[in-house]
């Protein structure tokens, strides 16, 4: 139970009313799939994991990350990455500076530019660092936002219906590739969507919130 | 890190911090004005409490004439010019027509009320450049007719000179308000039932945009009927309106002149009072009213006559303060001008080479001021704003009318109060007094302006840069200011216009003795020397319009690569 992203009897409640109840243990490599319809509080889940839970709910339950708990822990400590659907790249930084602001702190201004460069090629975008987010196509940014997201070097990965915005043929693309960089970097992956599709790919548990 | 450490710790304190900026100073000010009201003035060696302040203004002859004035300049200058907005916006928005007026709102909305007012003065003024440009072709006449126009006895020039300055204020409220209802499709619906454009428009959107533009039309109503700046340069002298015979009282060397102003400090914010509260019951009654006229499934005969005379009158309003402008830059210019010629002799810098150095040195503690001012307005509001996202404060709907409060009590009625209490404390009047009271007015008005995109950031990105590593302080400085630069530098901007646009604060927290633009400016009413006020409102509108420039290009330079900015 020490690796891995654990849910120890997480409830959310808003105005008294229980809205859902997870307890979960999610190893290493592993992906979890939360589905149900649209209110259920999927995203409201995903939320509390990372500590912006609106004040308008309450949770209780604990959620431990690696060994620690951090249910209490401020999100910009929790060492939890998340995808949205929405792409969300900084539209005032160009790509490189994108991936830039997700890398972890430390190392030279030179070898900061050659890890950007470096994850811009794993994922096919040799050369972008320098184009403005706005001119790229929708595959092309969430590649982006997912290579900025790995750079900060999480320890678990939520995705809240990442992939919902993008054509048949992207979808899968995409889905591929950002299971593939999580099992090659071990990270225990939380999905929230409502495509059966996905969570077939993801391939792992899945929970069904609501109805 | 320690200055970062106390700007953390300063940071839920600043909303607390912000309401007493803007309503400090307007509570100390009333209680400025009640005590030597009622015959209470330790510095003039008087000790209340005594009725005799209130005998002595009621005693006074002009009081019924400056009264009415007050009264009927006011309510009629705020029902004109949302009656002119209301239509047109009724009639034209989704036009082209109607987009023509939104480009050019900004420009207008910019240019200080005394400078307006001025313009306007120079247009229609039985000299004016109007009756130059027909004169003596199409009237005949050799010499200026002998007629009161401007500064007549009814105010009827400084309703009108009110009307075209409130016309777009009202027209960009309206907008902002229009962004907040589906206005679109209840015209469409209403169009699809039969109804004409306006008739839809006022039947289906216009209760909902009301409420939403309650609170700025009573801004209006109040500054209107206690506006002096305007009532100097183009009402009546005698008598003037209450407000204008409130700050000759509080100039008079005489101390005990004081106590007859500060009686009508209060009886002019009685009078504000009992406006807004005829105003709220005639909101009722048009409410009831309407609701009739919706019941009878009227269609809209008259809707393309009244739409054409709606954008006729606010074709109008726009013209006099630019055509204005133009008439200011002329005679900044202008050599000899003799009566009927539409253009003077010959053109000349000679004006600007004597009044240069007065409006240099006037700019100087104009920008001075402003740009303090306008600086702590924008920290405080962005402190007030990152501090309700931070510890996800609520607001409920009283919280906006607090904004509005120093908006709604007429500068006449506290302003001689807080300079009376400046003097009792035996604070000096000057530059710093001057600035915090300038700060009452600025804040309301640079919080309006940040509140509503400031809000409307996808905090998603916040949450993103949080799970990147980012801190609270991370995110607002590197993605939340950022991607806010247009919408702060025009909340900048809008604070400086509306510092350079202060008269009254300046003039009486100042002791005479701060000199803006717009005071100098002012102050050349009663003299008449044309190419002198050419020379001071050119340079006070372009201290106000100038920033507003810069807020539309920096942003545009700075983000000239990012798309995603560039109409956010």
């Amino acid at each position: 139970m020490d690796k891995g992203l654990t849910l120890r009897n997480v409830t959310i409640s808003k105005g008294g009313k229980p809205l859902l109840a997870v307890d979960h243990h999610i190893a290493p490599g592993d992906v979890l799939t939360v589905m149900g319809p649209s209110g259920v509080g999927k995203s409201t889940l995903l939320a509390y994991i990372i500590g912006t839970l609106a004040p308008d709910f309450s949770a209780v339950g604990q959620v431990w990350l690696g060994g620690h708990e951090i249910t209490h822990t401020p999100p910009h400590k929790r060492r939890v990455g998340i995808l949205f659907q929405d792409d969300l790249l900084f539209p005032h930084l160009s790509v490189g500076a994108n991936l830039g602001f997700g890398l972890l702190p430390g190392g030279t201004a030179v070898a900061r530019l050659a890890k950007v460069e470096e994850a811009l090629d794993e994922v096919g975008l040799g050369g972008f660092a320098d184009r403005d987010p706005a001119t790229l196509s929708g595959g092309q940014k969430a590649r982006v936002a997912l290579m900025r997201m790995l750079l900060s070097e999480p320890c678990a990965l939520l995705l809240d219906e990442p992939f919902s915005r993008l054509d048949a043929t992207l979808r899968a693309q995409v889905r591929e590739l950002v299971f593939a960089r999580a099992r090659a970097r071990a990270l225990p992956v939380l999905m929230v969507t409502h495509d059966a599709d996905d969570a077939r790919a993801a391939g792992g548990a899945i929970v069904t919130l609501g109805g | 890190m320690v200055r970062l450490v106390t700007y953390r710790r300063a940071l839920p304190f600043l909303p607390v911090l912000t309401l007493l900026a803007m309503l400090g100073p307007v509570g100390a000010g009333l209680i400025g004005t009640f005590l030597p009201a009622f015959g209470h003035l330790p510095a003039a060696g008087l000790v209340g409490p005594s009725l005799d302040p209130f005998r002595d203004l009621f005693g006074w002859a002009g009081l019924p004439r400056a009264v009415m004035l007050s009264l009927s300049t006011g309510i009629v200058a705020t029902a004109v010019s949302l009656l002119i907005v209301v239509l047109i916006t009724a009639g034209w928005s989704g036009t082209r027509v109607f987009r023509v007026l939104e480009r050019m709102l900004s420009p207008l909305l910019s240019v200080p009320h005394a400078a307006a007012a001025f313009g306007l003065a120079f247009l229609i003024a039985p000299s004016g450049w109007i009756a130059r440009l027909l004169s003596p072709g199409i009237t005949g006449w050799e010499r200026p007719l002998d007629l009161l126009i401007v500064q007549d006895s009814w105010g009827l020039t400084m309703t009108a000179g009110l009307i075209v300055k409130e016309v777009p204020f009202l027209l960009l409220i309206t907008l902002a308000a229009l962004g907040q209802t589906d206005a679109k499709r209840s015209v469409t619906i209403a169009q699809a039932l039969g109804y004409g454009r306006l008739t839809g428009w006022l039947k289906t959107v216009f209760p909902r945009v009301y409420a939403q533009i309650r609170p700025p039309i009573y801004v209006v109503l109040a500054y209107a009927m206690s506006v002096v700046d305007v009532a100097v340069i183009l009402g009546p002298n005698t008598p003037p309106s209450l407000s204008v015979q409130i700050v000759k009282w509080m100039s008079d060397p005489d101390l005990a002149m004081r106590l007859q102003a500060a009686a009508g400090a209060l009886l002019q914010l009685a009078l504000v009072m009992g406006a807004l509260g005829a105003w709220r019951l005639a909101e009722l009654i048009v409410a009831a009213a309407g609701r009739r006229w919706i019941a009878t499934g009227a269609r809209g005969k008259l809707d393309v006559i009244v739409a054409q005379s709606a954008l006729g009158f606010g074709a109008a309003s726009a013209l006099a303060i630019l055509l204005g402008l133009v008439v200011l830059a002329i005679w900044s210019f202008a050599g000899y001008w003799g009566f009927p010629d539409a253009f003077p002799d010959e053109l000349t810098l000679r004006n600007w080479m004597r009044h240069g150095p007065g409006t240099l040195a006037a700019l100087g503690e104009t920008a001075l001021i402003a740009v303090t001012v306008a600086s702590a307005a924008l920290l405080l509001t962005i402190g007030c704003l990152e501090a309700e996202y931070r510890y996800r404060l609520r607001f409920g709907g009283g919280a906006v009318w607090l904004l509005y409060l120093p908006l709604l009590i007429p500068q006449t009625a506290f302003l001689p109060g807080l300079q009376t209490m400046l003097l009792n404390l035996g604070a000096d009047v000057g530059r710093v007094p001057v600035m915090l009271a300038h700060l009452v007015f600025v804040l309301p008005y640079v919080f309006l302006s940040l509140a509503d995109p400031f809000r409307a950031w996808d905090t998603r990105m916040g949450t993103i840069a949080a799970a990147l590593g980012s801190s609270p302080d991370g995110v607002l400085w590197r993605v939340r200011l950022p991607m806010l630069l247009r919408p702060i530098l025009t909340a900048l901007a809008v604070g400086l216009a509306v510092s350079v646009g202060q008269y009254l604060p300046t003039l009486l927290i100042g002791g005479g003795r701060v000199a803006t633009l717009t005071t100098e400016a002012v102050a050349l009413a009663s003299g008449g020397d044309r190419r002198a006020i050419g020379v001071y409102g050119l340079m006070q509108t372009g201290a106000a319009l100038v920033p507003f420039a810069l807020a539309l290009l920096i942003p545009a330079l700075v983000w000239r690569n990012r798309r995603g900015l560039r109409h956010g």
